[in-house]
């Protein structure tokens, strides 16, 4: 690999969720693409992810993109031969107050009125049925049954396994430093050695933003270090994912009976290192959250707190679809702390776009060039 | 938030040495430790032993009295002790996280010295899991603390001076030992670093030890290969083989020891820079000769910066404390030169025994003879056949191994798996220990519940 030039149909920039799913969807339509990355496949955001499978709550500009990709998801054993873990044991947002209550009435409202109806609003009783262990002071909520959750690492490794079945390369502790347009190829520069191929992707996860200043993009995103906590292993009491309408706060119990808390608390980015500092304060909030939606967490032990890095843009909508300085190349990347759920569909979107130059999912809000 | 000039990490002879010439010398210092009184691992319970149970010091031994001259000097210092108190964060600048009944708070010190000291080497054997299987460490607590030994013949396994020290306290308080299982074969590579330990003391005392449990009539069973508990729902006996054959013994107890390691979990979790010792088969953090760590205002004593044992952790402690005194300017340069001197020469001079020490019992290699079943993650009961397979899957480290298996991701952050999954990595892919490297370990390094996080002050 390192004397001379490989050769690729795709070369894809970064080994995560977003870079397998590509080289997955590619590969199944015949194309051999090569991943790139720097470290290990899932060395970031994708292996630290929460993996929330989350439709409830979404962007309207990211709902119709969520909606294919959740169908994917409950599809992905078949399609992958592995399922990543996936469970699709609900979603749940909870209102603690009449005011929240009627925050959730109106979003439900919303987008219904877009066409869609998969979230349900939940009152009192609704709420306590569907979750039995939360705090007698909350008042109901918004539920979406067939959201769920998955393991980010078996999630991320089954597309990468069956994308090597089907033909992809992946080629780790191969960082990308420069890119070339040679003629009607793509040349690039790693630490392993140099590789050529007409068509390049951009899944660099927090570091695409440099990728695409290499094709001439201007693409603003901010590293953002996430903070996440897991409990020691208590008896099950919940079974759908749980967030708030009023704090920031993403909580399920997995089957191992561990408890996984979360929701967008930020630590420090070292971007030398590609290492992460925890803010012991801001998990103190993230804390006081859950104990105040499950009481009785208060008394669940904290084995583990980690952080795992994310690019979150201006808009907090990740960026889709071709390049606009360069030829042949194609962003996906800086998902703001929500692209689990998208990366099924998002490699297949790319893959439509090289191979058919279209795709029938609107993609215009996340134009690599709306800040340009 | 609270602060101070310099807390002090730890109350073993590393830690109250530090604290007690620091605090003399004027300096605001706190002392944290989890035990509810000073003393560390080998001195642990000083005071009430030596109080109430005198003719009990008589079995613990001479070296455990040089431990009360020391906490009563830290006790008579102006420093403010902390027992009960455990430490489950170190920031890089210098914000600790501390736990004490129950409340959380962070503290700002302007100056660490972490003396955590050391954790035993795990030794994962097949059945290591069964009740009825401690280490040789956890039941001498026992018998420091509580006074606890084991009523049934028991065996011992490994190697070490700690495991000698045990075997010749059992023999001092009547307790029946069935046998010694000696692992591996006392090397000749322990032969050139004989005179150096000998001026130390260390041979002349490790000499008394064996003559103890000799007198003790205890059978000693050498060059051990293979160890396995056995027993159906708790230990019931021991199975093991020799260079010469195998053999078995009937036991509700046995205590594996194979040597101390840094306890690097406060150390690796801030992170300051580690290296791997060769020798003694740990990682320790890179230290300059003041004990400096990497970040600034952080040093380390005692074992946790390598191991030295208990006479030299407390020369270390008082080199560290010196290098405090003099970077908050109570002392000046020429001072600190000449009380460093006597210091650092007498911290040598116990250091210099442990190259026979780690010669005369060195490290198992941590992944050579273990079976594809034998568990070496405890607490996600992953199995060294577990972590070879990963490796055959693309699996290139510790942290990827976590994704891979989960080893290493339950309640005890790695201690009991880090080297042993490790060192099968580095074996499977043919690195060397430091290019595999070791788990990212994150705080909190200690219990801390969800409520008690929530209620930080
Ligand atoms: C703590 C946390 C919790 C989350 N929770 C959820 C959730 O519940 N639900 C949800 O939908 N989303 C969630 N997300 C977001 C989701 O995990 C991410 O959006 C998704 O994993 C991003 O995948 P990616 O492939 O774009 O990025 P990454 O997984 O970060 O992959 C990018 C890869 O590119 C590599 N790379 C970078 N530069 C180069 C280069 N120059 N050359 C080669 N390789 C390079 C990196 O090493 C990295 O491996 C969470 C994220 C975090 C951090
Ligand atoms: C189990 C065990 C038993 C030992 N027994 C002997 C013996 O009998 N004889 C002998 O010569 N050597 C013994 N040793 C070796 C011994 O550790 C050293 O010789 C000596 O005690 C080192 O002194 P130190 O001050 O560096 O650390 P230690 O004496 O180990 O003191 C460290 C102190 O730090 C505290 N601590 C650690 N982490 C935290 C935290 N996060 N928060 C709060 N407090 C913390 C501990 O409670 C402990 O009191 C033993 C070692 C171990 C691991």
């Amino acid at each position: 690999m390192n004397a001379t030039t490989a050769e690729a149909d795709v070369i894809i920039v970064g080994g995560g969720l977003h870079g397998c799913s590509a080289a997955y969807h590619l590969a199944a339509k015949g194309l051999k693409p090569i991943v790139l990355e720097k470290h290990v496949v899932a060395r970031h955001a994708s292996s630290a992810s929460a993996g929330g499978v989350r439709r409830l709550g979404r962007h309207p500009a990211e709902i119709p993109l969520a909606q294919a990709s959740l169908e994917l998801w409950h599809r992905l054993g078949d399609m992958l031969g592995a399922d990543g873990n996936f469970r699709p044991s609900g979603q749940v947002r909870v209102a603690e107050n009449e005011a929240e209550l009627a925050a959730c009435a109106t979003r439900v409202g919303e987008t219904r009125a877009l066409g869609y109806d998969f979230e349900e609003l939940l009152d009192r009783d609704a709420l306590r049925r569907t979750v039995p262990a939360v705090s007698p002071h909350c008042v109901g909520g918004i539920r979406v049954a067939r959201d769920g959750y998955a393991f980010p690492f078996k999630a991320t490794t089954a597309f990468r396994h069956k994308a090597e079945e089907l033909g992809a390369r992946i080629l780790e502790g191969a960082g990308v430093t420069a890119l070339d347009r040679a003629g009607e190829r793509w040349e690039v520069a790693t630490g392993r050695g140099r590789l050529r191929a007409p068509v390049l992707v951009n899944a660099a996860g927090a570091w695409g933003r440099e990728i695409a200043s290499m094709l001439g993009d201007t693409a603003p995103v901010k590293p953002t270090a996430l903070m996440m906590m897991v409990s020691d292993r208590m008896p099950h009491f919940v079974d759908p994912t749980v967030g708030a309408m009023g704090r920031k706060l993403s909580f399920k119990q997995m089957q191992s009976g561990t408890v996984v808390i979360g929701g967008g608390f930020e630590g420090k980015v070292d971007h030398a290192t590609e290492l992460t500092e925890l803010d012991f304060r801001q998990l103190a909030e993230s804390a006081t959250n859950a104990a105040a939606i499950f009481p009785i967490m208060a008394k669940a032990r904290l084995v583990r707190c980690w952080a795992g890095i994310e690019g979150v843009t201006p808009d907090d909508l990740p960026y889709i679809g071709p390049s606009k300085a360069a030829p042949a190349a194609f962003h996906s990347f800086a998902f703001c702390g929500h692209g689990f759920q998208l990366g099924p569909i998002v490699g297949s979107i790319t893959a439509e776009l090289i191979v058919n130059g279209r795709t029938n999912l609107p993609i215009e809000p996340f134009r690599v060039d709306r800040f340009a | 938030m609270a602060s101070c000039d310099l807390a002090v990490i730890g109350a073993g002879p590393a830690g109250m040495a530090a604290a007690t010439l620091a605090a003399e010398h004027g300096l605001d210092v706190v002392v944290y430790d989890e035990n509810p009184a000073p003393g560390g691992q080998i001195y642990r319970a000083i005071e009430t032993v030596s109080l109430a149970r005198n003719s009990d010091l008589a079995f613990l031994g001479e070296s455990y009295r040089a431990g009360a001259a020391l906490a009563r000097a830290f006790r008579a210092s102006p420093a403010r002790f902390m027992p009960g108190t455990t430490v489950w964060l170190v920031q890089k600048d210098r914000a600790i996280g501390i736990l004490r009944d129950g409340k959380a708070a962070m503290v700002q010190a302007n100056r660490i010295i972490i003396a955590t000291g050391a954790l035993e080497r795990p030794v994962p054997v097949p059945g290591w899991t069964l009740p009825g299987v401690m280490t040789v460490g956890a039941a001498q607590g026992l018998l420091k603390s509580a006074a606890m030994a084991p009523s049934s013949p028991v065996v011992l396994a490994g190697k070490g001076p700690l495991l000698f020290q045990l075997a010749a306290q059992y023999v001092a308080a009547g307790v029946a030992i069935a046998a010694i299982l000696e692992t591996g074969a006392r090397p000749i590579a322990a032969l050139p670093h004989v005179w150096p330990a000998w001026r130390s003391g260390t041979i002349g005392k490790g000499l008394a030890l064996l003559r103890a449990i000799r007198q003790g009539g205890v059978n000693i069973i050498r060059n051990v290969v293979a160890l396995e508990a056995e027993g159906r729902g708790r230990l019931e006996a021991v199975a093991y083989r020799t260079v010469r054959g195998t053999g078995r013994i009937a036991t509700p107890l046995l205590l594996l020891h194979e040597g101390v390691i840094a306890n690097a979990q406060l150390t690796k979790a801030i992170p300051l820079a580690h290296e791997w010792n060769e020798r003694q088969q740990c990682w320790q953090p890179m230290l300059d000769a003041d004990g400096n760590s990497d970040v600034e205002g952080i040093a380390v004593a005692g074992d946790a910066g390598g191991i030295g044992g208990a006479e030299a952790a407390a020369h270390s402690g008082r080199l560290v404390a010196l290098a405090a005194l003099k970077a908050l300017g109570k002392i000046g340069r020429i001072a600190h030169e000449a009380l460093a001197e006597t210091e650092r020469t007498a911290w040598q001079r116990h250091l210099a025994a442990r190259p026979f020490l780690d010669a005369l019992y060195p490290p198992p290699d941590a992944s050579a003879q273990l079976a594809d079943g034998t568990l070496v993650c405890r607490c996600e009961e992953v199995t060294a056949g577990q972590i070879r397979e990963a490796v055959s899957l693309g699996c290139a480290g510790p942290n990827q191994a976590k994704s891979f298996t989960r080893a290493g991701m339950g309640p005890c952050q790695g201690r009991m798996c880090g080297l042993t999954v490790a060192a099968l990595i580095a074996r499977e892919t043919g690195q060397s220990m430091s290019e595999v490297g070791h788990y990212r370990i994150r705080p909190p390094i200690k219990p801390l519940t969800v409520g008690e996080l929530a209620a930080l002050e």
